[in-house]
């Protein structure tokens, strides 16, 4: 299949930065390091043969146990109608991988959501702040271990559940 | 809706203030189009031909100053929440809250949520709740209907102090 062409020849690109190729998903994925996001993303639209015009989605996940945040960039080739998801491994202290609002620009709004419900600091990005949670939000609610303030702004954020049996 | 009492047939009706005020007040409730999530879609249908809020006199409007009801219809988020307050806050006096839906009642399917608010009753004073999810057309003219009674007694020479909503103010 083409597409584990495409990862072999980024592997052979970028011997080092790009590694734990899985294929047997059913979105195949590889990892890469946090320093060469930016060029290999770089590469990926630029080569002629690859043709990524877009980006079509950027999500975390947060892996609490194994204590890493993990930033996943979803690519899109309308030129060749194939697709490339990339993972990047962050630690869960201090999340920080830089911006690839030079490469798409649609990453900026991307990036501010991310960082909105994870934390994640993007190093170069233009306007790094919430979008869509309220300002003076406390915390970033999609981290596993975040708890729900008491009140929020003088509203109060208790309730008796009424479905007390689905609660974890 | 009995505001006139018949005491000499076919010459004379006779009523009292009070119920003649709130008679006209029942009878032309303009509310605020107020759609947060999917009872949106219910209110515009119940401001539709079938259900025809009309008939009772409510008609939609765009702007909390022209308003006398708040129709709360949807999930209302704690960001919502702080313009709701002030969209209240800027509704003239006599001013009524009906509270459309599971999500705007308590929270609804979304009350366990991070950024949802736990019910519009920890805003604003709420008049009536009208379940479902969304509440049915039917559903929502009677919660109108029960405001209109609210309304019909109402005493304006001796009138009570409204409730302020429960955590809003001390």
């Amino acid at each position: 299949m083409e597409v584990k062409e495409n990862y072999q020849q980024l592997e052979k690109q970028f011997p080092g930065k790009v590694g734990d190729f899985k294929g047997d998903v059913p979105e195949p994925y590889c990892s890469v390091s946090p320093e060469s996001i930016v060029e290999v993303s770089r590469f990926l639209r630029d080569d002629a043969k690859l043709k990524f015009e877009v980006l079509s989605d950027l999500t975390a996940l947060d892996w609490p146990k194994e204590e890493k945040i993990q930033v996943v960039y979803h690519l899109y080739s309308y030129s060749n109608k194939s697709q490339i998801v990339l993972k990047v491994d962050l630690p869960r202290e201090n999340p920080k991988v830089s911006t690839l609002e030079g490469v798409w620009k649609v990453a900026n709004w991307f990036e501010r959501e991310v960082f909105d419900l994870f934390g994640v600091i993007f190093t170069g990005h233009s306007d790094l702040r919430r979008i869509m949670l309220p300002e003076d939000w406390v915390g970033h609610p999609l981290r596993k271990d975040y708890v729900e303030e008491e009140e929020y702004d003088g509203i109060s954020t208790q309730r008796a559940p009424l479905v007390e049996k689905l609660l974890r | 809706m009995k505001p006139l009492l018949n005491s000499l047939p076919e010459t004379v009706f006779t009523t009292k203030v009070d119920d003649l005020l709130n008679w006209g007040r029942a009878s032309s409730q303009w509310y605020m189009l107020f759609g947060l999530a999917c009872c949106a879609i219910e209110l515009m249908q119940t401001g539709g031909p079938r259900a025809d809020l009309d008939r009772f006199g409510a008609v939609p409007r765009a702007t909390p100053r022209q308003s006398d009801l708040m129709i709360v219809a949807g999930t209302l988020t704690y960001k919502m929440a702080k313009r709701t307050k002030l969209l209240y806050d800027q509704m003239p006096d006599p001013k009524y809250v009906i509270s459309m839906g599971s999500c705007s009642n308590c929270g609804g399917l979304f009350q366990l949520a991070y950024s949802v608010c736990k019910g519009v009753d920890k805003i604003v004073p709420v008049d009536v709740y009208v379940p479902g999810c969304p509440p049915r057309p039917e559903a929502l003219t009677e919660g109108l209907l029960r405001i209109q009674d609210k309304m019909m007694r109402e005493r304006w020479l001796v009138k009570p102090a409204r409730p302020e909503a429960n955590g809003a103010e001390a």
